[in-house]
């Protein structure tokens, strides 16, 4: 019991790490779970791949700068996501491919940046994130990240849910399409942003989708599902710091690993749809 | 049509040679420090160029097509050894580059990690890299650095030994005078105040000659990232030892020792640098700028 408590009653950097892993848990993991719900899994891999060169100019231009670094990411991923919406819909290019090829032009403008500076090391640094150095500012930023998401969700969530269930049918009945779409993109972009200052880019990924493909096999419904994620992943940042503590492993991967166990395990003994379910039908026991 | 363009590539080769032409031997140095050396000892008659250049990080630099044809350009080729340059090897084979390498560590005691009692206490990623390459921190190694680089140029371009004898005979005098202030230095800070903590572990060397403890959150490489264990002992260490200072690096995250130090009584010491040089107009241009800025930094910090 003391070993899973004295870390965090001991040492403020754990609290902060926590703490920092719960906002984004909070924020990150709904989007994730409407990401999974419209079959945009990968999208939130690309779009983590197009913020690399605006985070990239922000701190060519005025070093470890928390608000610089933010902003050129956000401006980064916002003109990818615009770009791709704008082809798809006045073009034959559909929007996966026309995201593909935007987010590698991005990302490969972003390595070539990266290069361009003679010094390497701090931007690895920014780049692979470090959860045991969130200070004020940072976190302060996460947690209003994932207040303006929850509240935004809050606000669009009846036509999300039907641009989830049935595009076609909101198209037709309300000129919200479009603009919702749009608006959670920026969602994605934002928690993005947010995660890559704990858990680094290409990390940032995992607890956004990770939670969610989890929460799939657990619960039918979108709420059950979101609530189910946010468990999740709260709960696997708790045991990837306690695991990182214990065992001198390095943090962040640790915290990924532990949503990608809390997911392998629901993929077998989830109550909806898994692997359980499917093959070993307790039928007199359910009915 | 094969020969043409044997000849016209052959030709396109020749000219990749622009410093032989002016009579100068070109010379490739893994690192800035190195390249410092390397330059006090060749003086006139070399042109070095330096692959991880100022504030850069040797330990995952990533080589460009230009260090292949620095590479594949020079006479000779100056690494550190004890591999601080894991790509080196890779570099110098796929620039097809056939002459001398002077490993300018050989002969230096190399230290393994196991041996420092400072990082036992510590998560266990130091271990896997054993040998600690940053020799350069105990000036009585960089003394060495210079015999070796002497004795690779003075093979490589018999005509000029004489020069180079001469160049390092007196920048060795220089290093004699640093020694001795590095000593005096370290000498009048108390007791037990020798001991402060730093972003990477390079300091083994200069802790081990000079009589210091230090310590540090990563683990020997910079490429290892920090895990809580390690981060919450060093704050235990921090507190239980009352280390005075914590020193950020030229090339190390500051954000982690940042956190670090808001844990506790010790406080920020200005930046050291250990792995490489500032740029020229900063203060430590030059190995010997280096050493004064880092002890005047440490005495500022732990003196009274």
């Amino acid at each position: 019991m003391m070993a899973l408590i004295q870390p965090f009653a001991e040492f403020a950097f754990m609290q902060r790490a926590l703490l920092g892993c719960i906002a984004i848990s909070l924020g990150a993991t709904p989007v994730g779970v409407f990401l999974m719900l419209r079959r945009m899994s990968l999208t939130g891999d690309a779009m983590a791949h197009a913020i690399l060169p605006g985070a990239a100019v922000g701190f060519l231009v005025s070093g470890l700068s928390l608000g610089a670094m933010t902003v050129g990411g956000i401006v980064a991923g916002l003109t990818v996501a615009l770009l791709t919406g704008f082809v798809s819909r006045v073009t034959v290019l559909r929007e996966d491919a026309s995201l593909a090829a935007f987010y590698l032009i991005s990302l490969a403008l972003g390595v070539l940046i990266v290069s361009l500076r003679g010094s390497n090391v701090d931007l690895m640094h920014v780049l692979f994130g470090t959860v045991l150095a969130l200070d004020d500012p940072a976190l302060t930023l996460l947690c209003a990240i994932t207040t303006v998401t929850l509240l935004t969700l809050a606000a669009i969530y009846r036509p999300l849910v039907l641009e989830c269930v049935d595009p076609q049918f909101l198209a037709s009945v309300s000129r919200w399409s479009a603009p919702v779409h749009f608006i959670f993109l920026s969602l994605v972009v934002l928690n993005l942003v947010a995660g890559f200052q704990a858990l680094g880019t290409l990390m940032a990924v995992g607890i956004m989708i990770l939670p969610a493909a989890a929460a799939r096999f657990w619960a039918r419904g979108i709420a059950g599902m979101i609530a189910v994620a946010v468990c999740v992943a709260a709960a696997s940042s708790f045991a990837g710091l306690l695991a990182s503590y214990h065992f001198g492993l390095p943090s962040g991967p640790t915290i990924i690993l532990a949503t990608g166990t809390a997911y392998l395990a629901s993929m077998c003994f989830g109550p909806v749809g898994s692997l359980v379910v499917r093959y070993w039908p307790r039928t007199h026991l359910d009915a | 049509m094969p020969t043409r363009r044997f000849l016209l590539f052959a030709a396109t080769l020749l000219t990749a040679f622009p410093a032989f032409a002016q009579g100068t031997v070109p010379v490739v140095a893994s690192f800035s420090i190195l390249g410092d050396l390397v330059q006090e000892v060749g003086g006139d008659r070399v042109t070095v160029t330096t692959l991880v250049g100022p504030d850069g990080d040797a330990h995952v630099y990533q080589p460009t097509p230009q260090d292949a044809k620095a590479v594949a350009g020079a006479h000779v080729v100056v690494v550190n050894g004890l591999t601080f340059e894991g790509w080196m090897d890779r570099l110098i084979q796929s620039a097809e580059y056939k002459g001398p390498v002077v490993v300018a560590s050989a002969g230096v005691a190399a230290r393994t990690f196991d041996d420092d009692a400072a990082s036992s206490g510590q998560s266990g990623t130091d271990n896997e890299h054993g040998t600690d390459p940053h020799a350069w921190q105990n000036v009585a190694n960089a003394k060495l650095y210079v015999a070796n680089i002497e004795a690779g140029l003075s093979a490589a371009d018999p005509d000029g030994a004489e020069v180079y004898r001469a160049n390092a005979a007196a920048y060795e005098a220089k290093l004699d005078t640093l020694e001795a202030d590095v000593k005096a230095a370290v000498a009048s800070l108390p007791e037990n105040r020798r001991e402060i903590v730093t972003s990477h572990d390079a300091f083994g060397y200069f802790g081990a000659a000079y009589g210091m403890v230090f310590k540090a959150p990563e683990g020997l490489s910079t490429d290892s990232e920090a895990s809580a264990a390690g981060v919450a002992a060093l704050i235990t260490q921090i507190r239980t030892d009352h280390i005075p200072a914590v020193f950020i690096e030229n090339i190390s995250d500051p954000r982690l020792l940042e956190q670090i130090v808001s844990e506790t009584d010790a406080k920020v010491g200005g930046t050291l640098y250990s792995d490489a040089l500032s740029p020229a107009a900063g203060p430590a241009g030059t190995y010997i700028a280096m050493m004064r800025n880092n002890i005047a930094e440490l005495t500022a910090a732990l003196g009274r």
